[in-house]
């Protein structure tokens, strides 16, 4: 399959592009999507493509619009909202938990929400603690919901075509620190399915299960602790909802040394979720205590020194695993 | 207003059979034979009949909280609804929404939400929907003058306004959110005042008037079919029952308040204007109110006689 490179931001504009040629009811929705093409410019262009009626620039009412999404969903359409930053969902919980969410079991299996909800995580850009934080774990706590977190171009693409066709409401959580990372992508048409984790880096001493940036730090992680012979396999959930737990415990199986690796707060997260599943099927098959990376439980600070304090980076991936190997069963 | 007899004797069936309904949830929650709360609609009749007759089958309803009338009104089956009620497998949800959240997308019947107001983004939505589908549909949003306070409406109001879309809101202005008479709450002096802000038609009407209500809907419903945009009426009505079943004394109003308001109520104004008119004979009146009652009486047999569902269940429908 022949490839070419491109950034992550352009591989979910792609993939847009190409659902909405594929399917009429598919429609764009949010602040400043249209005219402007995103704060991230990650529809840009789509309103000269497919015209206002399909690319709609909303006014800032994030409860109102993601209600409105809810109901496009329900009555035919296939709505892709995009919330700035996922800070701002605060104000669209009532649509998404109560409604999206729920709405299918509440009616006995009457309804359906085809509904994909892209918004950004991320810190590191002096944003401080509204524009910066990564809460896509609140979402994996809700029955009905579905996650994906993508870390490179091919995957957000094949990922974000999957979430437009899929049945369910699919919150699709974008790093905006990795929007630039460019990555080889297939001239051909392609899905990736959801709840299914990819091994990104095969090794033999130690498991990063890691997400979204996350991914490419355990990589960089890997890179340097192979100097010093230690062998990490990096494999990355890319959907956490559903999680691909087999492909999870495989790899903890074979290592017996696990880090767990994500943007979110560290307490009660994505983390703690991911080591439980390894303690309750693969407890025999670890060596060691599973470490647990993630940010500092503090609002995202503006400061460069202190925001910098609290962002999860390859450094600290690279003393966990010499940790892990220094620790006798 | 020239409305046919036939019209006419359909309202008041309708009417009746949400009053009857009602009654035998009140009785059946009594009873124990049902779980979990029951808002009752009873008094407020005359909104959600005078409403749904302006609409077309094929049109859109959000309901609320206190949803059964809109869903009679819109054509829901009164079994499965019973069954739902109780918590029954036969229920229209199977037994997994109970009576806040009856839904029935064939009648168009988009469902209701224990949310106050939580049903404004998707009636919304559903008439974005339509403005983009091109069909010549419209979404009836009911909902009460306690949502009249949620900041969900204005969001939608606004949107509904600048893109034009066939949105009719049925403020149902019954007095009371929840335990709080709705001026204790409220600032404005009328909920239907908000479309100045928008610039849309806005309307108060009597809603102990079924007639007035379809009136209403009907200009509102030409208006949004045109492509004009959206509406609002405020139905003033009055909620006979608690908050809900239970709520028996309530002390935030009283009794003498509740007579007068009954003096005035919706089904027995229309039987006896029907009556004047020569357009419903007394023995006509009888005939259709025991063919209620029977229907009623149905629906509890048929709720009873629905087995609970089976715990199997209980992880279906969680995705599509």
């Amino acid at each position: 399959m022949s490839t070419r490179e491109m950034s992550i931001r352009d591989a979910i504009r792609e993939g847009l592009r190409e659902e909405m040629n594929r399917d009429q009811n598919v429609f764009v929705m949010g602040e400043n999507v249209a005219g402007a093409g995103g704060v991230f410019k990650v529809t840009q262009g789509l309103l000269q493509e497919f015209g206002p009626q399909r690319v709609i620039d909303t006014p800032i009412a994030e409860e109102g619009f993601v209600g409105m999404a809810v109901g496009a969903a329900l009555t035919g359409m296939r709505p892709v909202v995009e919330i700035m930053f996922c800070d701002f969902i605060t104000l669209a919980m009532d649509p998404i938990i109560n409604q999206a969410a729920h709405v299918r079991y509440m009616t006995g299996g009457q309804a359906t929400v085809p509904l994909t909800i892209r918004t950004t995580l991320g810190a590191g850009r002096s944003a401080a603690s509204q524009h910066s934080q990564s809460i896509h774990a609140w979402f994996c706590h809700i029955p009905g919901l579905k996650v994906v977190v993508p870390s490179s171009p091919h995957d957000a693409k094949g990922l974000i075509k999957s979430a437009i066709r899929d049945d369910n409401t699919v919150m699709f959580f974008e790093d905006k620190m990795i929007y630039d990372l460019k990555g080889p992508v297939p001239e051909e048409e392609y899905l990736l399915p959801l709840g299914q984790a990819e091994v990104k880096r095969v090794g033999e001493d130690v498991t990063v299960i890691a997400t979204s940036r996350l991914v490419q730090e355990a990589l960089s992680a890997a890179d340097q602790l192979s100097e010093s012979g230690i062998s990490v396999e990096v494999v990355d959930p890319r959907t956490l909802l559903p999680l691909d737990k087999e492909t999870l415990l495989k790899s903890a199986a074979k290592t017996g040394r696990v880090i767990v690796a994500d943007g979110g707060y560290r307490s009660y997260g994505v983390t703690g979720e991911i080591a439980s599943v390894i303690m309750e099927d693969a407890f025999y098959h670890l060596q060691a205590p599973i470490i647990r990376i993630g940010a500092a439980d503090v609002p995202v600070p503006f400061s460069k020194p202190l925001e910098d304090a609290t962002i999860p980076t390859a450094k600290h991936i690279v003393e966990a695993a010499r940790r892990l190997m220094t620790e006798e069963a | 207003m020239n409305i046919d007899r036939e019209a006419l004797t359909e309202m008041y069936r309708q009417m009746l059979t949400i009053r009857r309904f009602e009654e035998a949830i009140e009785d059946v929650y009594r009873r124990g034979l049902m779980p979990g709360l029951a808002h009752l609609y009873i008094g407020e009749e005359a909104v959600a009949v005078g409403a749904c007759a302006a609409l077309e089958p094929r049109d859109y309803i959000t309901s609320t909280h206190r949803g059964h009338g809109h869903c009679i009104a819109k054509g829901c089956r009164l079994n499965e609804m019973m069954a739902e009620v109780m918590g029954r497998v036969d229920g229209y949800c199977r037994g997994k929404g109970g009576s806040m959240h009856i839904a029935d997308f064939e009648a168009g019947m988009l469902g209701a939400s224990g949310i106050v107001g939580g049903m404004i983004g998707v009636a919304a939505g559903a008439a974005l929907s339509i403005k983009l589908r091109g069909t010549d549909q419209v979404t009836v949003c009911f909902f009460g003058d306690g949502a009249s306070n949620q900041g969900v409406l204005y969001e939608t109001m606004n949107m509904a306004a600048l893109w034009k879309t066939p949105l009719i809101y049925v403020c149902e202005n019954n007095q009371f959110g929840e335990y709080s008479p709705w001026k204790d709450v409220t600032a404005s002096e009328r909920i239907a005042s908000l479309a100045d802000h928008f610039h849309i038609p806005g309307v108060v009407v009597d809603g102990m008037d079924v007639l007035a209500v379809l009136e209403a809907t009907q200009t509102a419903v030409e208006r949004a079919r045109k492509g004009d945009g959206p509406s609002i009426i405020e139905a003033v009505t009055y909620r006979y029952r608690g908050h809900h079943v239970g709520d028996v004394k309530p002390d935030y109003r009283t009794e003498e308040e509740l007579e007068d308001w009954k003096k005035r109520d919706t089904i027995q104004r229309l039987r006896d204007q029907m009556m004047k008119d020569n357009v419903l004979s007394e023995e006509e009146a009888v005939a259709l109110e025991q063919e209620v009652q029977r229907q009623v009486d149905e629906s509890v047999e048929f709720g009873k006689s629905s087995p609970l569902p089976s715990v199997e269940e209980v992880t279906d429908h969680v995705y599509a």
